[in-house]
């Protein structure tokens, strides 16, 4: 199809989707008047029922806890399909670095990026499990701390080289805490069931809302959330980068032989 | 700001080349977390300025250089 | 003021599908489709916004006071993550597939050039 007949056909298709979402949403009530009764009814009884001052969480882990599984096992399939495409290109690492244009210098990284680098870890590892561990009371919770603790090792290969990320965190540490993040979140699930309520029963003891220790399994299952995430996201950043890393480490060896 | 978000998105797929989309797209990802804030969601606008503002246009990055490393 | 949220939400996905259709190149296609999901999120948010309400964070504030609803926020923090993991996985394609034909753009990868 050329491209001038595609431009006809979209288009027709393009104003027609725009005209009939136009004319469903004009249907819907006017913005900022609020008509469901569910959110009314959540943000009366939440807070005493599971003393949690973070509604979004209760809602995210203990109400609707069956779709975060579900999101949960998306994320985990999604990284296991990206480790699984990109790694057929493996074989080209077996390929000598020599026929590269040689004698091309990669710039060593300059020592103010290093310094506010490394200087930035630990601040960011500090919030990133401050806001996993804080996800029933404060906004927050597992998936926002996990991805920020996964930019946390990746700040570490900004600020050093690639080598230095991988001594700091190994694929077999990333794979590891994705695992049992996607299992321990199922387990938390399945010991609901087990403890004879439903599935996902929040049936821990809840203490008093605004505490850290309170919210029943909210809290258990946010660090697993938390945990799952981190080893993801951590796990695909890092598959992105090896690809492009490893002729670079090479040419940087020779360079400092040199 | 709803104006400002439309004018990000028609910019994001206005730009042709994928470098300088990406990082509009990191621009259109943070618009919208402030858009988020205002409309009084906190939880949703961390995450989505931590995931479309930071996680997002750095896999952009990624496949990119891979895309032109392959090509040396 | 009380239709523009849905026409901008409206207005985002036509203009994101026109970048999907209209494209050069698979990274630009995979960009364009993250904003169309976008406005998925616009829309959830502003069904649940209530005038004059505050975040349904009950931290500080007493438990009555009038809050927007949790129900749709919890939905389109679902949807943030999964659209991220989405477009992961679709730009791991993109990049396999340059490296197997050689081209970015769409209009070549077509199934009977191999």
């Amino acid at each position: 199809m050329s491209d001038r007949v595609r431009m006809r056909v979209f288009a027709v298709a393009g104003l027609g989707l725009l005209a009939l979402l136009l004319w469903g949403l004009w249907g819907l009530p006017d913005f900022g008047v609020y008509r469901g009764p569910y959110g009314d009814i959540l943000n009366r009884i939440a807070v005493p029922e599971r003393s949690t001052t973070d509604v979004v969480t209760a809602v995210n882990f203990d109400y609707r806890g069956f779709d975060t599984l579900g999101e949960e096992f998306i994320l985990f399939s999604a990284v296991v399909g990206v480790t699984s495409i990109l790694r057929g290109l493996r074989g080209e690492r077996a390929r000598a670095p020599e026929d590269e244009a040689a004698g091309r210098r990669v710039p060593e990284t300059s020592l103010a990026i290093r310094v506010t680098g490394l200087g930035l870890v630990p601040p960011t590892i500090l919030i990133g499990l401050y806001v996993v561990a804080h996800g029933h009371q404060t906004p927050g919770g597992g998936f926002q701390g996990g991805v920020i603790l996964a930019t946390a090792l990746l700040l570490t290969y900004l600020s050093a080289d690639y080598m230095t990320m991988r001594r700091v965190g190994p694929t077999w540490l990333s794979e590891l805490a994705e695992g049992m993040g996607a299992a321990g979140f199922a387990l938390v699930g399945v010991s609901g069931l087990v403890a004879g309520g439903a599935f996902f029963e929040n049936f821990l003891g809840k203490g008093t809302p605004g505490e850290l220790l309170s919210a029943g399994t909210i809290l258990v299952s946010n660090f697993a959330v938390g945990l799952a995430v981190t080893g993801g996201f951590a796990l695909m950043l890092s598959e992105f980068l090896q690809q492009t890393l490893v002729r670079r480490s090479g040419r940087q060896r020779r360079a400092r032989r040199a | 700001m709803l104006v400002l978000v439309a004018l990000s998105a028609t910019s994001v797929v206005l730009a042709h080349d994928p470098l300088r989309q990406a990082m509009l797209a990191s621009i259109y990802g943070l618009v919208l977390g402030i858009l988020f804030f205002v409309w009084q969601a906190p939880d949703v606008a961390l995450s989505q300025t931590v995931v479309g503002a930071v996680a997002l246009p750095l896999m952009i990055l990624l496949a990119l250089a891979k895309m032109r490393g392959g090509e040396e | 003021m009380s239709f523009l949220p849905y026409a901008v939400v409206g207005y985002v996905a036509a203009i994101g599908l026109y970048g999907v259709v209209t494209s050069r190149n698979v990274v630009h296609l995979v960009i364009c489709l993250s904003v169309m999901q976008s406005s998925s999120y616009l829309l959830l948010l502003s069904i649940g916004f209530k005038d004059h309400a505050s975040a349904p964070i009950f931290a500080d504030v007493p438990v009555g006071t009038r809050a927007v609803d949790p129900v749709v926020q919890a939905l389109t923090l679902t949807d943030v993550v999964v659209g991220a993991t989405v477009t992961a996985l679709l730009l791991a394609l993109a990049v396999q597939a340059h490296k197997r034909y050689g081209t970015a753009d769409p209009r070549e990868l077509r199934p009977e050039r191999r």
